[in-house]
């Protein structure tokens, strides 16, 4: 066999697939070693840099991480806190005094602040090696959801949707006049003033997931939204500059279940 | 009466025409279709996710659970009757087996990985079948994987030592056997192995080259799956789910 690498950069690997041979690389993220060959551990694309060789992979479960802010669902009324739902394999607990400012007297019904099926915007604030996770919402913007629809994408493609300093969410933010949060954990909510803005940005996120591994992706969604928001009364685009105010929407919450 | 021509004219180390996909199943992670001849597989994977019953759980890492199922009008005879029987049990134990080698749940501690794996049509070689699929399919829902493994059946019909046995030889009227094999692609590592029926020990050898020989066409045919599914040309159209 030839030394040295055997793949491309940028090129799709499968498990178990051999990317160099000989010493003269480093297995990085998803390889690893074993004797002289360099193998992937993961479906993705190989990430070349200097002597690192790194898989970036296409698919795979939310692995949480402090710091995120992650958008999930309350699922039980615990002593002093909640029981929340976050979109992986681990639930994470929400402590009173990480839920709200407010003083809460010692048996106050917890219920009366967030009830079981609420959605909140919670940062982690502590991971364990067994995946425990602590939630905080006392920071800038964490808050409870009241009204919107919550979209599901795969986890992966979050940096996606939000692209290189935002671009991508802005762009879809100012087209659709819808105000857009991002969670780490694959959920998005998106408030508009009317269903039909919530709708198109719907789709539009699904498709930036779809398509998320394309180039000039940027420039493509830009054409869509033009010409579906022109289709669309209330967003043509002579309307189109004045956006990003958040809104208070009467909406009945429609995320989550489906 | 010697076995010299198969019952479908194919050479001994020919597999039956295979056909693969990835991602088909929308609601699971990772899903997969692979078709043998006669034979269709539907893998699904889904999680990691809570583990119930809760006592099954393993706070070292995560754990991989298995579900075979033929569904009632797959067969070439009689409904099969659903739900849970002895042999899909068995079926989905050796699957899990032939497949815990690869995956690597220690980053997923009390939680569960689950394959679920379905039979519209069956004609033999369905459990090598559902280890292949489901190895596809675990690949796809990013499950990290040392390696990839593939799966076929060999076995001896009559003298004759044939691979990818169809249900006709199986149950050819002479000394017949079925072994299924499934490996690891790099390593060759054995993780499946079973046997019904009689062979001889220079046949079983024979065979069991045959199988290393032959399963190799098989991870042709899931690499090919797995890579197309990520080879995207600029102007492709905007999947509709």
């Amino acid at each position: 066999m030839s030394n040295g690498l055997i793949v491309e950069d940028r090129s799709v690997v499968i498990p178990g697939e051999i990317l160099a041979n000989g010493m003269d690389y480093l297995p990085g993220n998803n390889a690893y070693r074993e004797g002289e060959v360099i193998y992937s551990k993961s479906l993705g694309l190989v990430s070349l840099s200097g002597r690192v060789i790194k898989v970036t992979p296409v698919a795979g479960p939310y692995q949480p991480k402090v710091g995120d802010k992650i958008i999930c669902q309350v699922k039980d009324i615990a002593m002093s806190g909640w029981r929340v739902k976050t979109n992986t394999a681990y639930s994470a607990m929400l402590n009173v005094k990480d839920a709200t400012n407010k003083f809460i007297k010692r048996d106050e019904d917890l219920s009366k602040i967030l009830g079981v099926g609420d959605f909140i915007i919670a940062k982690i604030s502590r991971v364990t090696s067994q995946k425990l996770i602590d939630l905080t919402m006392r920071e800038q913007d964490l808050f409870k959801v009241s009204g919107g629809r919550i979209v599901r994408i795969n986890s992966l493609k979050v940096p996606r949707i939000i692209g290189k300093q935002g671009s991508m969410v802005s762009l879809i933010k100012k087209y659709t006049r819808c105000d857009i949060t991002v969670g780490q954990n694959g959920l998005i909510l998106v408030r508009g003033r009317e269903a039909e803005h919530e709708f198109l940005a719907e789709e539009v996120i699904k498709m930036v997931e779809s398509k998320s591994h394309q180039r000039g992706l940027t420039e493509k969604v830009e054409a869509f939204l033009k010409e579906e928001a022109s289709k669309i009364e209330s967003l043509s685009s002579s309307n189109v500059g004045n956006n990003n105010e958040s809104t208070e929407n009467p909406e009945e919450q429609n995320g989550g279940e489906e | 009466m010697a076995y010299t021509e198969r019952l479908d004219g194919r050479k001994a180390n020919v597999l039956r025409p295979m056909e693969a996909k990835v991602g088909i199943i929308p609601n699971a992670e990772g899903s997969a279709y692979f078709k043998i001849g006669n034979t269709i597989a539907y893998a699904a994977v889904y999680g990691p996710r809570e583990v119930f019953p809760r006592f099954m759980s393993n706070p070292k890492k995560g754990i991989l659970r298995c579900h075979y199922n033929m569904l009632p009008f797959s067969g070439t005879g009689e409904r099969i009757r659903p739900g849970n029987k002895r042999r899909s049990q068995e079926i989905s134990m050796v699957m899990q087996k032939a497949l815990l080698p690869v995956v690597d749940l220690d980053a997923f501690p009390n939680s569960m990985v689950e394959v679920y794996v379905e039979f519209p049509q069956t004609d033999a070689g369905t459990r090598c079948a559902a280890i292949s699929a489901a190895s596809m399919a675990l690949a796809e829902a990013g499950i990290p994987m040392k390696d990839m493994v593939s799966s076929v059946a060999v076995g001896q019909v009559d003298g004759a030592v044939v691979s990818d046995l169809t249900y006709e030889e199986e149950a050819f009227d002479a000394i017949v056997s079925d072994i299924p094999v499934a490996m690891l692609h790099n390593s060759k590592e054995i993780s499946l192995l079973q046997m019904d029926g009689e062979i001889s020990k220079e046949d079983l050898i024979a065979s069991l080259e045959l199988a290393k020989e032959t399963v190799e066409q098989v991870y042709e045919v899931q690499m090919k799956a797995l890579k197309e599914k990520y080879q995207f040309n600029d102007n492709s159209e905007v999947k509709e789910e």
